[in-house]
């Protein structure tokens, strides 16, 4: 039998949603039909909009697509006025204030307590300036993610940029491709770094160089290649995702294609996902799943049957022994710190604890941006900022600005390592409050806790959920949304995982101790790093440090333990309409904004 | 008259007539032998499966794990509420649940 959510989907989806969710806007919330909400509701997501948790009805949180998190010059400018303007809501956060931008773990922009009747007015300020929400949820091709620093970045095998724009213009919108059994997330990358993450998404492209006759298709006309004369290209991996305790690297599918071909084989696999993918039972939508059904071969040779008319090539020659993104070991771990582009000018990868910056500190980055670089900055996967386009002549004055102090180039390990999802404060799906915590957690290592010399970088992401929205399962320590009793008394707590990362053999953490009560957390990886500090082998990565231990010797090493550590956040936080309300509880939610 | 019943945003939440009434994150005393051997499993409500009705008992499957022996799995049916007159009226957060055999 087809889902509530199918039914929903072949009566109206995709395109033809926004007429209605205008009408919606101009008639006031209480227009839509209360027998159908939960289908309106449903849909809307396509359009990036996504309603709050309960406590929080009629608001909703709205998604920017970012396409490889390039924000064109004046764009974050528009993000921050938008998220000033119409991002405050009733709740107001005591670390952040009442109107804030999240950069998120898939470069993409979140802003909440957005009421519908605003909607009409920051889609037209949104699409005047070349951003749109269209796809940013919903059962489709979501946001396209990559190096975010393609086409200046100076480790580029090629530039990726022109296929993302191409793609993003091709399968937004795109009535064959609008309605997919399960959000489809594709990464395509051209560093040597892996910072497109390609591992963990649905559908990945990843640059690699392959021998093809008559340089193929003229895939080599503008003379990139290497010194053997090979052209350079993509492979393509499929299958990837990271979420309900079944994560999984997606799968070699044997397949090399030209950077002009990227687009039909993209198409041919989402068709072939939309044809074939489960849309009886949505927890097993996923592509990730049917590649576990059929393998990587049949899911090549129905590609090749049914969905390309030209002959695929075999994978090429990859790249991937130079991954150093998200690994935990060697350089570029993430994109923080000045560096190099290829044009002589320097990108500058700026901080951004769990992702979550003010709407001035916004409005002042893009005047910094435009001062000091071409006024463009691009989103990390890490949910940090880059300035690019920054001459020599303009970065000391650049890193001397006040803001940086916030934001920095060279922040501490423990604040550069911080990822953290939603969590209670307005997703529904959540188990633990997230944000806020992590910031709590990461001043409190900060203060309390040395890494040995040699170790700069020390991945934590907090996840309030299985769902892994903050990837927690490729850090050096994962943290998941869990309950436990103290005392007799339910508390928040944190699953613990041990020695994930990407890379050329990426691995997902170990889950080695449940249930750790949230205030016992940070006692926890104070204990863990001062075992790391005193047996490790000298030079030894934390990630390899790991990975010589068996499951018993590292959950003795986690070692919880109450500090002066204290987490204001230890009751059901759920049950609040809003965590860090003084008057929290679900009596006292605000009333919709429509009876206001 | 019929009473609309979904499991909404991915199992975050049971649905009733259209309004949010059952949500995860919840620690549930569950009459569960099947999903482990505690003589009451304490629940952790991470994921709704499926929802349905047996007379006038709203009930669902939920994934969940035992926080008491660290158990996880998917339950049978689990009662969470009864609708009267169309009315949805929650079990109370402290009731032991029993599963339907
Ligand atoms: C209201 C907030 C959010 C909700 C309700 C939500 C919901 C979900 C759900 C249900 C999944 C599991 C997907 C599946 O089963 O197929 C998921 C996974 C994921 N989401 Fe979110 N999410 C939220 C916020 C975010 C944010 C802020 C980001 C960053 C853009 C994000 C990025 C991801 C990623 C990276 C994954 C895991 C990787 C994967 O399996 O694809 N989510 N999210
Ligand atoms: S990981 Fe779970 S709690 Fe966090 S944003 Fe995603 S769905 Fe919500
Ligand atoms: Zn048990």
């Amino acid at each position: 039998m087809p889902t509530d959510v199918e039914n929903w989907k072949s009566e109206v989806y995709g395109n033809d949603i926004r007429d209605r969710l205008f009408e919606f806007a101009e008639e006031g919330y209480d227009s839509i039909p209360d027998d159908e909400r939960d289908a309106w509701f449903e849909r809307f997501k396509w359009w990036g909009l996504y309603h709050q948790r309960n406590g929080q009805e009629g608001y909703f949180m709205m998604r920017i697509g970012t396409p490889n998190g390039v924000l064109e010059p004046g764009q974050l400018r528009t993000v921050g006025e938008i998220a000033d303007e119409y991002a405050r809501g009733p709740g107001v956060n005591p670390i952040f204030g009442d109107a804030y931008a999240d950069f998120t773990t898939r470069q993409s922009i979140q802003l909440h307590w957005i009421e519908l009747s605003d909607v009409p007015a920051i889609f037209e300020k949104l699409e005047a300036n070349g951003l749109s929400t269209q796809q940013a949820c919903g059962d489709s091709w979501r946001n396209i993610v990559g190096n975010p620093v393609a086409g200046k970045d100076g480790q580029e095998v090629i530039d990726a940029w022109p296929v993302i724009r191409e793609l993003n213009e091709t399968f937004k919108g795109n009535d064959d491709h609008a309605n997919l059994p399960r959000k489809w997330k594709v990464s395509v990358t051209g560093s040597a770094d892996g910072s497109g993450q390609g591992d963990i998404n649905d559908l990945a492209f990843e640059p690699a160089y392959k021998a093809v006759e008559g340089g193929g298709d003229g895939g080599d006309s503008d003379g990139d290649g290497d010194e053997s004369g090979d052209v350079v290209g993509f492979n393509v991996r499929v299958g990837g995702g990271l979420s309900r305790n079944e994560p999984r690297l997606a799968r070699d599918i044997d397949v090399w294609v030209p950077p002009e071909r990227v687009p039909d084989v993209a198409g041919g696999l989402s068709a072939l996902f939309r044809d074939y993918g489960d849309r009886e039972d949505r927890y097993n939508a996923r592509v990730k799943f049917l590649v576990d059904e059929w393998g990587a071969d049949e899911v090549r040779e129905t590609l090749q049957a049914e969905y390309v008319d030209f002959e695929l090539e075999t994978a090429g020659r990859d790249v991937r022994e130079e991954y150093t993104y998200n690994t935990g070991e060697g350089e570029r771990n993430d994109l923080i710190g000045v560096h190099d582009q290829k044009d002589g000018r320097n990108f500058v990868g700026l901080n951004v604890l769990v992702g979550r910056m003010g709407a001035s500190d916004v409005l002042d980055l893009a005047d910094l941006a435009e001062e000091y670089g071409s006024g463009e900055v691009r989103l990390s996967q890490r949910q940090n900022v880059i300035v690019t386009d920054v001459p020599d002549a303009a970065l000391d004055d650049f890193l001397d600005e006040p803001l940086l102090d916030h934001y920095s180039p060279d922040p501490s390990p423990f604040m550069r390592g911080s990822v953290a999802c939603t969590g209670t404060e307005f997703c529904s799906l959540s188990i633990v409050e997230t944000k806020n915590r992590q910031v709590r957690f990461a001043r409190w290592l900060k203060a309390n806790v040395d890494l040995p010399d040699d170790v700069d970088e020390f991945h934590i992401h907090l996840s309030g959920c299985t769902a892994s929205c903050a990837q927690p399962q490729i850090a050096d320590v994962s943290l998941r949304g869990m309950k436990t009793r103290k005392d007799g008394d339910p508390v928040e707590a944190l699953d613990v995982g041990l020695g994930g990362g990407l890379g050329e053999n990426p691995q997902f953490a170990r889950w080695v101790t449940q249930r750790v009560p949230a205030d016992e957390v940070p006692g926890a990886i104070a204990n863990l790093v001062e075992s790391f500090a005193g047996e490790r082998d000298e030079g030894e990565s934390f990630r390899a440090f790991v990975a010589r231990h068996d499951d018993d010797e590292l959950d003795a090493f986690v070692d919880p333990e109450e500090t002066d550590y204290e987490d204001p956040m230890m009751h059901n936080t759920k049950r609040t309409w809003y965590p860090y309300a003084e008057n929290d509880s679900m009596e006292d939610a605000p009333p919709t904004p429509a009876d206001d | 008259m019929t009473t609309r019943l979904r499991v909404l945003d991915d199992g975050a939440w049971i649905s009733v007539n259209d309004s949010r009434e059952v949500r995860v994150s919840e620690l549930w005393r569950l009459d569960a032998p099947d999903l482990c051997e505690c003589a009451l499993a304490d629940l952790v409500v991470e994921n709704f499966q499926s929802v349905g009705v047996d007379g006038s008992t709203v009930e669902a499957r939920v994934y969940g794990q035992c926080i008491a022996c660290g158990a996880t799995g998917t339950t049978g049916w689990v009662p969470i509420g009864r609708v009267r007159g169309g009315e949805f009226a929650g079990l109370d957060r402290s009731a032991v649940r029993r599963v339907r055999r």
